[in-house]
Formats: structure tokens, sequence, C-alpha cells
């Protein structure tokens, strides 16, 4: 049966390394940090400007002060630290971060990355993303691995404006893990019960 | 030390006038200029160039110049969810230049320290980088950013004293430390105004020299943007 979000979340939490500093997007990302191993200790980023992001707060202790990159009220942990989105950036383009996760439209074949745009429809803005994907060295996107319409977000070549090239390192979807590599996909793992020739039937890329 | 004390937003926002380009702080609805935003309202000012992370929500902060049609051109790095940016750009009536979040960033910190432009490798074989300067360090294309400067920043702090020492809180610091620095003239607004002397030199995050006018809002309403929470167990 393919991975539901939640399980997608966290086949991914299993690549996090003790003592690694995270950044985790919005969407499927944030749902990583509920499943992070006991015995490893890992800081979160939030771009906006925090380390050792914690959980959300219980009702009634929302700080409209406190807040991650998805604009969602958080709760810092003992040992976090606040600071300025041109520090924040410095962390992230000068890679004192050690992992980054994030949503996708469409990746290529050769790691390339597209998740801000589609012309004429739907603008988000690029966000923090583009210094993200340009700057880790450890690059995981977590996302479906077919589009609404049941097409490939796969594919050999992206097709909407991209975010960046050659970047991402692995794709955690809800039918497989594939790393990227100089051939290509490369089938890592199959979610439980999902075929070879599903997963190829979904993929659009090599 | 010298007094940079002014009465209201009004006093603070007299100068700004239609056509100018304006820096505001804030990430989404965290650390925005509240009473100075209602204040460019009142002053009906137009043809405007707004340098902010996001614009708002369609009914607060920034949306609501927007609204207004006041703002010509917005310079930002994520529209996300609000749906008159997002239709207005779409349509073609609001200019809109996107910008990496770190690029923003450093841009405006850069125009602050006095550095002109820098490499980054944001936005490298994107739209982004289209028509710059490309070079290679270390192996890795980089493209060049110039600084952005503002004829005003307006910022939003916690706590400020008389002569412009800011300090923040929590995640509402973002973009205001680096706007701050890039305005031909900032305006602060602070929650609460002290005299000096009664900031802790050690704490301070913004020096004074960055602040030309600083202010006590009269209220702020601190709207929250995604109120997430979770149960007691």
């Amino acid at each position: 049966m393919a991975l539901d979000k939640n399980g997608i979340a966290k086949r991914i939490a299993q690549e996090l390394q003790d003592r690694w500093y995270v950044n985790l997007g919005i969407g499927i990302p944030t749902l990583v940090a509920n499943h992070i191993p006991e015995e490893i200790s890992v800081d979160f980023q939030s771009e906006n400007g925090i380390l050792g992001m914690g959980p959300f707060p219980f009702e009634g202790e929302e700080d409209a002060d406190l807040i991650n990159a998805g604009k969602q009220t958080i709760t810092a942990l003992p040992g976090a630290v606040y600071f300025d989105s041109a520090t924040s950036f410095a962390m992230i383009r000068g890679q004192h971060v050690q992992l980054t996760v994030l949503g996708a439209m469409e990746v290529s074949e050769n790691g390339d990355i597209a998740n801000w745009k589609i012309p004429g429809k739907m603008v988000k803005g690029m966000g923090g993303a583009m210094d993200l994907v340009a700057s880790a060295d450890n690059i995981i996107v977590a996302m479906m691995h077919t589009n609404k319409k049941g097409e490939s977000k796969l594919l050999k070549q992206c097709s909407l404006p991209l975010t960046g090239v050659g970047c991402v390192k692995k794709v955690v979807t809800n039918l497989a893990v594939l790393d990227v590599t100089k051939e290509g996909f490369k089938l890592i793992e199959r979610a439980p019960g999902v075929s070879v020739e599903e997963i190829k039937k979904a993929t659009e890329g090599n | 030390m010298i007094n940079k004390v002014v009465a209201s937003a009004e006093e603070a926002c007299r100068g700004i006038q239609s056509g100018m380009t304006i820096m505001l702080g804030g990430f989404g609805l965290c650390g925005i200029p509240e009473n100075c935003i209602s204040e460019l309202v009142k002053l009906k000012i137009n043809n405007l160039t707004c340098i902010s992370n996001n614009a708002g929500v369609d009914d607060f902060g920034l949306g609501f110049l927007l609204q207004q049609r006041q703002i010509k051109k917005m310079v930002s790095s994520y529209v996300g969810e609000n749906d008159e940016f997002e239709r207005q750009m779409l349509s073609g009536e609001l200019e809109v230049d996107l910008i990496p979040q770190g690029s923003l960033a450093e841009r405006c910190r850069a125009a602050g320290a006095g550095i002109p432009a820098f490499y980054t490798p944001a936005g490298y074989g994107t739209e982004v980088g289209e028509g710059k300067e490309v070079r290679i360090f270390n192996g890795k294309p980089h493209i060049l950013e110039e600084a952005l400067t503002a004829d005003y920043a307006i910022v939003k702090a916690w706590k400020g004293d008389k002569t412009g020492n800011l300090i923040f809180k929590g995640t509402a610091r973002n973009f205001n430390p680096a706007m701050a620095m890039a305005g031909k003239i900032t305006i602060a607004e602070v929650e609460e105004l002290v005299e000096p002397g009664e900031l802790d030199p050690n704490q301070i995050h913004v020096p004074g020299i960055f602040i030309q006018k600083i202010f006590e809002g009269d209220s702020y309403e601190k709207r929250i943007e995604q109120r997430t929470t979770r149960k007691k167990d």
C-alpha cells in the first residue's frame, strides 16, 4: 500500500542523523518533526529566525511573536535562539544546516526542482527555497509521486520554472524512495506492497 | 544621547510621498509595523514601491495598501495565501519582483553596510538569475545581486529607547534589523518606549544609529495568520 503524508514524513525521519541541524519546508516536511527517532538529537531551523523550534503550543498559549516559516504558531525548546533573516540565511548559505527537506511540484532526473510558480495560473513565490536548494549539501524532496491528474512529478525535465538546478539528492514519495544519481533516478526502496512496475509507470524520468 | 522620538505614526510618516520606495519589516504578519501601515492607508498616497518579504493577508498588514491600490510594485519573496496579491499580480495590475528570501535579506543588509553588490548561489539557473552576471567561485556558479535601498524603512520592535536602540521579541525580529540599516530614513515603531539607559547595552539587537525616528505605537492587534495548537494529553 502506498504511504500517506505521515508515512512519507516518517520515512524521511529515518534519514536524519545525530547532531544535525535541519530545515523543514512547508507541508509534508513539517510532519517530519513528529517522527524523530528517540536515540538521536537534532535541532530544527526555521528560516524566519529560530533554531530549536519546538512543537505547536497548547491551546491558549499561542504567541503572535513566535511562528515558523509556514506562519504557524510554534514553541521554542530550551536552548533555542532567535535571529534576524540575514543571519538565518548566513546559516543556510554558509552550509551550517546539514539537511533541507522540502516539497516540490516537479523533480527532474538530473536533480532540478520546481516548486514556486505555474506561469499564468499560480504564483506562490520562492520564499527561502532558492537559497536553501542552492546551498544545502543534502536535499530531500518530500512529495506525492504523481499530481492530482495522475501525471508523474518525477520527470526527464521540469516543465515549470525552476527553483534550483541539479541539487536534489533524494526523493521520498508515497510510492518509493529514489536517489538522484548521474544515471537518473535510482530506486532505493518501495513503499510496502507497491510493485516496481507501479513505480516505473508513475515515473516519467529514468 | 540624540533624541529620535516623534509623537505618533502621523508625525513619523510625515514626508512619505507618492512614488516613494518603502521597506517594511515583518515576516507574514509577525513583526510588521501595524501603526505606520494604518497611517499610510490614511495618507492615501499611491504609486508606492514596497519592499517586504510578504504583503500581509487580504485584510491586514500590507494587504490594506494593496486593496486600496496604493502599491505600484511589490518586492517580496513570497505571495503565499494572499489572494488579492496573487490576483493583482496575475492580472498585471501590480508589478512584482520576486526575490529569494535570503537574497532579499542580504540585499537590504548590504545596502546598510555599504556593500553595493554580492555574489550568491541562490537563483542561479532560474528566472531569478536571468540577465545577471555569473561568476564561478570554488567550482560553483554564483549570480551578482545588488543592494536594495529605500527612501524610508519602517520597522517594528518590541522595546526601544529614545535614541533608537531596539530589542525584538521571538521571531518578530526577521527582516527588521536588515531593513533598519537600509533605509535613507528609518522609522521604528515599538510596543514599549523607554528612557536611554533602561535597555541593557549587551542585549540590544539594533543600535540606534540606524534609526531616525522612533515612537510607541498606539495599539497592536498582532494578528495570527495560522493558529496551530496541540491538545493537552
